[in-house]
């Protein structure tokens, strides 16, 4: 079957690829392009940990095929420290022990930027639904809600 | 070395491996990749029983692009009449849930594995794979499978003299439970029915390894164990442990299920026939259909109650499900569930029940939960009729240093009653509830408790000087929660040097001593046990450093604050001398400073945990959700205590998962009929409540820090707490998990 040339943006940097008509955004992120910070936890959309944005929008990698990219900007765990200064909420997970094993803390900081950027100001229930989509078995999420409400305190406060 | 003003110690510090987590960078086992790379893919049994009559590879060997073939021919053969024995894993069992031999006895067993040059024609040629399959009837629940004319797994299995599913059993008594509850004025027997459910970690099993063409192989993989790793693939493939080196990946939670291997000794022999590196990752389908679970239970219990509180005797019948093959961890529920208390008459059996399921593996305090679940619901029910306070009741029975569990072992400086004592004066237990806030919701509160052994056992550790003058410390033990993190704070105290200077890695197989597994609640306790020991090593060798330039005693020279300092009648004749300092001279003055030590440690005395939860039943959904949540244990001394915490949250949360959502789920052929994280369902973000961990810190005696485990402890009270809450706030007792809300609403109506 013949490849499909894919022209694209990611993490602000323009990148092009070749892909299977069948593959998944997530296998072409992890194994074409060695973005291995997007997790396969499930390869269905039920655990969040392959979470990326797509102009903007929270969506689940392995749930996108790669070839739908075309011409859009993606945004990934690689992309969200700027050089070595990291992002308010990952540096607040690290401050307030928001992750245990690790394995969905890519997922889950995607996830919360992503919200963050739509609602600077949750709710605890709010951040909880929001991040319903992203399993974590290590934390029972209390310290991820934590730091994810605080970060957003500091940023409205910095902003 | 304890003391409260400690510098490091009990310091939320950011942890070591903490910036590549939150980056993407950390490398955990399916992240691997090297040049010349194949992909394994496994075939798995499309039966739940089935004799394995012929396998014919001929057509997936001669599809292009297929490398290797491997079936159970490939894997080193345990005869089945003669046990060999891994710690507590049987290499009989464990060979054939590798790769099935004789039989194929739950769906997803591995049959056959090939590698290719992609995952795709991997897949497409274990398709191509002909197994000539006898299908035989097959049982799935326990109460079929001791049924006398049940299918029988394994003809080899005898119990009181003919064949049987029973595997094994276990028995713990003390005193005379007849007499016992002769003196009872209440006694209650109840009987309980759980179902299995899986560690549930988002990681699932992965390995990349490579067999070079001179029999050394190199495995990466994610494990709760790399010795583990290396040990049981030398078992299974017959290659010497010299000639294995295991890299533990970063592990993306285990819980005890990786303290198990599946893929490795496949991969090593499809690397090993192919001449190539070969990778393997589990879909979720595969973790679900063929690792874990923790068993499901039957189980009958019997508690015997005086008016003032007092319990006189107790008798409990625990059938665990093992799987497929033996191994369900009887010494859970039979040893754990009366330890809590001091009771003069109680008899514990537990019988190991085989069925067409995966085989089961470790999962959190394994076993233990169960016991919990059945014999702290028979007591809030004592205590209910008896018009007694639960936690009063629990402080009155406690055990106390000094006594002989029911298990054999006597008390050391247990901790049971002031951690129920704390949660006996929380504001948690005295804060009202409104338990009928709309017409068809209903509150109720709940409280248990639970025991567990914790461990000690062999670890090792290396502390070596930079010639920069800054700390690396090895550990064997890979990290599942922050162990890096708390290794760091004792070695920074104990040196007297900034955090920072500090890194901390987990070696290899080849880079580091021998050490046993990450379970138990033993690595925290361990660690730093020998950290301590080899940090002070390295103190006495720059002390020797200082004397000798100072040309005075070894004897004569203080650490203190990160620098050596005269003391004695020497002291104030010399500047210190730094770190920094000592290590720029290391190499005129006696060469490299370093030390390691490799310990059998002991000392970890017994977890205790006691929870108190709010629930809210929905009487017309039967939806039950937690709406406070309070877990206490002593830690000892919380080394860093952001990661005792979340080891009790963790807990607590899988606990009501277990109480309230997860099941495995069968079809009639013997099929789980729910192998995703969709249809079984653990608990999610919007679920909870925020999780109250009350962390005590008072100190065991026996450690150098007075750390206690912590890790297992934390999911032991939750089944029955919620259930006891479930009861306060409808008025029914409950005796089946999950609570899930046909359940619940069946008992409602009845």
């Amino acid at each position: 079957m013949a490849k499909v040339h894919v022209t694209t943006t990611i993490n602000g940097e323009p990148v092009e690829f070749l892909c299977d008509p069948g593959q998944n955004m997530l296998d072409v992120l992890r194994n074409t392009l060695g973005l291995t910070g997007s997790k396969e936890g499930c390869g269905t959309g039920d655990c969040g940990a392959c979470s990326i944005t797509l102009d903007g929008r929270l969506t689940c990698s392995c749930l996108v095929l790669a070839a739908e990219v075309e011409g859009k900007e993606v945004g990934t765990i690689e992309g969200m420290a700027q050089g070595d200064h990291l992002h308010p909420l990952q540096q607040k997970f690290l401050e307030m022990a928001a992750l245990q094993c690790g394995i969905c803390t890519p997922g889950v900081l995607v996830a919360a930027k992503a919200l963050l950027e739509k609602n600077p100001d949750p709710s605890e229930t709010e951040v909880r639904f929001w991040l319903a989509g992203n399993l974590c078995r290590c934390t029972g999420y209390d310290k991820i809600v934590r730091a994810v409400m605080e970060t957003a305190a500091e940023m409205r406060g910095a902003a | 070395m304890n003391a409260i003003d400690n510098k490091w110690i009990g310091q939320r510090t950011i942890r070591p491996d903490g910036v590549d987590k939150v980056t993407g960078r950390a490398g955990y086992a399916a992240d691997n990749t090297m040049p010349g790379m194949i992909w394994g893919h496994v075939l798995r049994s499309p039966h739940a029983h089935a004799v394995i009559r012929g396998i014919n590879t001929a057509k997936a060997e001669a599809l292009p692009g297929v490398k290797a073939v491997v079936t159970a021919q490939d894997i080193v053969n345990f005869p089945l009449d003669k046990s060999v024995m891994l710690g507590i894993q049987d290499m009989r069992w464990m060979c054939r849930n590798v790769m099935a031999r004789e039989k194929a006895l739950f769906h997803g067993q591995p049959v056959a594995a090939v590698a290719a040059i992609s995952e795709e024609i991997a897949a497409a040629a274990c398709a191509l794979i002909e197994v000539d399959y006898e299908v035989l009837p097959h049982v799935i629940e326990i109460e079929d499978a001791i049924k006398p004319d049940a299918p029988i797994l394994h003809d080899f299995l005898k119990f009181e003299g003919k064949s049987s599913n029973i595997a094994g059993t276990m028995v713990n008594k003390v005193g005379d439970i007849e007499a016992g509850f002769a003196q009872a004025d209440l006694v209650i027997e109840r009987s309980y029915d759980t179902r299995p459910v899986h560690q549930g970690y988002i990681e699932p099993h992965a390995c990349t390894v490579s067999c070079t063409a001179d029999g050394k192989v190199t495995i990466w993989s994610s494990s709760q164990g790399q010795f583990m790793v290396r040990a049981m693939t030398s078992l299974l493939t017959g290659i010497p442990q010299s000639n294995i080196r295991a890299i533990p990946a970063e592990i993306g939670g285990g819980f005890g299920a990786k303290t198990i291997i599946y893929l490795e000794p496949v991969a090593v022999m499809l690397s090993k026939k192919s001449g190539r590196p070969v990778k393997m990752v589990m879909s979720r389908d595969e973790v679900f259909r063929a690792t874990g679970p923790a068993p499901g239970m039957k189980a009958t219990v019997k508690i015997g109650m005086k008016k003032d509180g007092t319990i006189v005797a107790g008798h409990g019948v625990f059938y665990l499900q093992a799987g497929g093959l033996p191994g369900s961890p009887l010494r859970g529920p039979v040893g754990c569930s009366f330890a809590p208390y001091n009771i003069a008459n109680v008899l514990s059996e537990g019988f190991d029940v085989v069925s067409n399921r995966p085989k089961v593996a470790a999962y959190r305090a394994p076993g233990a939960p169960l016991g919990a679940f059945a014999v702290e619901t028979v007591i809030d029910e004592l205590c209910e009729k008896l018009g007694l306070d639960p936690l009063e009741v629990r402080i009155k029975n406690h055990a106390r240093p000094g006594d002989k569990a029911v298990y054999g072992a006597t008390f050391g400086s247990i901790t049971f009653v002031e951690t129920t004592e704390a949660m006996l004066n929380h504001p948690h237990y005295k804060a009202p509830l409104d338990k009928a806030p709309a017409p068809h919701i209903r509150r109720g509160r709940g409280v248990a408790s639970g025991f567990w052994y914790n461990a000690g056992g062999e670890s090792s550790a290396q502390v070596n000087i930079t010639e920069d003058g800054n700390v690396t410390v090895t550990t064997g033990h890979p990290d599942v929660g922050g162990s890096r993190a708390s290794t760091a704070n004792v070695t920074a105290e104990l040196l007297g040097i900034d955090h920072s200077r500090i890194s901390v890695l987990i070696g290899d197989t080849a880079s580091i001593g021998f050490s046993n597994l990450t379970g138990g609640s033993r690595v925290t306790f361990a660690s730093a046990m020998v950290v301590t020991q080899s940090t002070e090593k390295v103190i006495g060798q720059l002390k020797e450093r200082a004397a000798r330039i100072w040309k005075i005693d070894p004897e004569a020279v203080d650490w203190d604050n990160g620098e050596a300092r005269p003391a004695g009648a020497n002291a104030g004749k010399f500047p210190p001398l730094t770190l920094k300092e000592l290590a720029a001279k290391a190499n005129e003055m006696g060469g490299p400073i370093g030390a390691g030590i490799q310990l059998n440690t002991v000392g970890a005395d017994p977890g205790f945990a006691t929870h108190i939860v709010d629930v809210e039943v929905d009487t017309q959904l039967g939806i039950v959700r937690v709406i406070r949540y309070t877990a206490c244990q002593d830690a000892g001394r919380s080394l860093h205590p952001s990661y005792v915490e979340g080891q009790i949250q963790g807990g607590v949360v899988q606990g009501i998962g277990w109480a309230l959502s997860e099941e495995f789920l069968y079809d009639k052929t013997g099929k789980m009929d729910n192998a995703s994280f969709l249809d079984y369902r653990m608990p999610v973000c919007s679920d909870l409540p925020m999780i109250e961990a009350v962390a005590l810190e008072i100190p065991n005696p026996k450690h150098p820090q007075g750390v206690r485990g912590v890790g297992e402890a934390g999911i032991l009270p939750g089944l029955a707490a919620i259930a006891n809450a479930v009861h306060d706030a409808v008025g029914k007792r409950f005796s089946s998990l999950p609570l899930s809300p046909p359940k619940v609403l069946a008992v409602l109506d009845a």
